[in-house]
């Protein structure tokens, strides 16, 4: 079977981001770029997947703009053999990513989509589960260890209060948590192999789908900053503040 | 028309987090209906329809219904949002899970994670871990939000509301439920705790977690973990605060020997009183905490347990 993976490029992890002082955006020129985290996740267990006999292809997908590109070379260099990207220049919302996903797996045909669960500059958390609901294919978000069996896949997933196990008829999508796997670096010698494998370009306004952005943004804005307060000497003073002045202990 | 809030449980009793996004689902200044969908949850039913604002209550009752499968509820949720103009969800792992299905079948986009709702159209959310707060508008037909609940009060009891029992969907064919293994504890749920006690890095040991345990239970509080306590297997992962783990904002929150990553900020910086205890000075959690304690832990959570003990 072949796996899809959708990655996304964002703010690198380790960039404290800074708002716009007129309240417009994040300011995301000269910033640092890199794959979101949880995507980085996807493909490596796309690829243990594939590693372990499971699949046969693993496809990386970026929707954005030409850039784009790097993020995919990355997951190209990890070890996914193609890649598609969509192009396009608007502000994609997960609703219309979902749709993009969509018509890439109508084209391609795999039996697993592997998303991360989020991306970390919007932390929205939806378009795994969107993608499902298009596609009407069953969902197991925040996976924590994926077991494909036959015609299902079972997954173990990250709950509130501990793990739930499902079984999955395939084909399926799987959002993955943290906790799933460690991802690769990729060597020097694949990154170079990876400028050889082939990356499509399709242009996102060709598909005929509906992008356009339907939640406006109004004003994007520092969150309230807390003050720091007051250290202490001793243990003992610490639980005496704590009871009066804090009043928060009994 | 109204709004529709899916109530949060585990089949047996109401999860304290409805009643707060159920503040939320008010502030949309719509008459409230609370779906509670289960199996076997007439209990839940009840305590639901005893909260104050709540105007009505529908129930599906169905033993597929138990494991809150997204397919199983969207399946169950989709046709129900025909009398509806917004569905509000608790954005805990269950919400989050379901939310963006339905909203996908219904065409719009989902607000996640609110935080507060300025008008029935315009809502606040954090983006970038909470280092920035969006103000959104969404125009279509039908919202969908999840909710944030501890940027929200609890409504209070009070409501009688009428109960109505709707019939459920056939079970989906796509997924089913195998197995879960939930962590059994007498200790309260991390995120309705009053007092949240965390540990990272500098506990040093799964063993060590035993120090925070203590003082926990002298406190009647959760206990919470960094992602670098988790990392390190110190601790399972369900105990994670932050931006990919859990979001908690009590009275009280102890973060011992954790050096405060933004990713561990975001999860627990609306606490109200936040208490740092750090051996290195310069840790970004003195920079968020009321009090700062700087020192070796293993010295200063003994001293804690024994000001604990002297005034009881």
């Amino acid at each position: 079977m072949k796996i899809i993976v959708p990655v996304k490029r964002v703010v690198d992890y380790n960039v404290k981001i800074r708002v716009k002082p007129d309240g417009s955006g994040v300011d995301t020129i000269n910033v640092k770029m890199s794959m979101n985290p949880f995507d980085e996740i996807a493909v490596e267990e796309a690829i243990r997947l594939k590693e372990a006999g499971h699949a046969d292809e693993v496809i990386a997908v970026s929707i954005g703009p030409a850039k784009a590109q790097e993020t995919l070379r990355t997951a190209l260099a990890m070890g996914a053999d193609r890649a598609i990207l969509y192009k396009t220049d608007l502000p994609i919302e997960p609703l219309a990513v979902a749709k993009i996903l969509k018509s890439a797996v109508e084209k391609e045909k795999p039996g697993l989509v592997i998303l991360g669960k989020q991306a970390i500059d919007d932390d929205s958390n939806q378009t795994g589960q969107m993608l499902a609901a298009l596609l009407n294919w069953p969902q197991a978000t925040f996976a924590f260890k994926v077991s494909p069996q036959g015609e299902t896949v079972e997954v173990v997933r990250e709950v509130d209060g501990g793990l739930q196990t499902l079984a999955l008829r395939l084909p399926a999508i799987v959002t993955v948590d943290l906790r799933i796997n460690q991802p690769r670096y990729a060597s020097l010698p694949n990154i170079m192999k990876a400028k050889k494998k082939p990356l499509e370009e399709i242009d996102a306004a060709s598909l005929g789908i509906d992008i356009e952005p339907k939640v406006k943004v109004l004003k994007t804005a520092e969150p309230p900053t807390r003050k720091a307060g007051v250290k202490l000497k001793t243990a003992a003073e610490l639980v005496d503040k704590l009871r009066t002045e804090a009043g928060v202990l009994q | 028309m109204a709004v529709l809030l899916v109530a949060e449980h585990n089949n047996k009793a109401l999860n304290g987090a409805t009643a707060k996004a159920l503040t939320a689902a008010k502030a949309l200044g719509a008459p409230v209906h609370v779906l509670v969908a289960g199996a076997g949850v007439d209990a839940v039913a009840q305590k639901a329809a005893a909260l104050e604002g709540v105007d009505k209550v529908l129930v599906a009752d169905a033993p597929h219904l138990a494991a809150h499968l997204a397919e199983d509820l969207a399946a169950l949720i989709v046709p129900l949002m025909a009398n509806y103009d917004a569905l509000v969800v608790v954005a805990s792992t269950t919400g989050k899970n379901f939310a963006p299905r339905v909203a996908a079948l219904l065409d719009v986009p989902q607000i996640s994670e609110a935080t507060a709702i300025l008008s029935p159209t315009q809502f606040e959310r954090p983006i970038y871990a909470g280092n920035a707060i969006q103000t959104v508008e969404v125009t279509a037909p039908k919202k969908v939000l999840t909710i944030r609940t501890t940027a929200f009060a609890a409504a209070p009891e009070g409501g009688s509301a009428a109960i109505e029992k709707i019939d459920a969907p056939a079970q989906s064919e796509l997924a089913k439920f195998v197995s879960e293994d939930i962590s059994q504890s007498a200790r309260p749920d991390l995120t309705a705790a009053k007092v949240v006690v965390s540990g990272g890095r500098g506990l040093g040991s799964a063993d060590n977690f035993k120090l925070i345990e203590r003082i926990a239970d002298k406190l009647g509080a959760a206990v919470g973990a960094s992602r670098a306590a988790v990392d390190a297997g110190f601790i399972p992962g369900d105990f994670q605060v932050g931006q990919t783990g859990k979001v908690v904002a009590p009275e009280l929150y102890i973060a011992v020997g954790i050096s405060g990553a933004i990713q561990h900020l975001a999860g627990m910086k609306d606490s109200k009183v936040i208490v740092a205890i750090n051996k290195d000075e310069e840790a970004p959690i003195f920079q968020v905490a009321d009090y700062g304690l700087v020192g070796d832990l293993f010295q200063i959570l003994p001293e804690i347990e024994a000001a604990l003990d002297s005034r009881k």
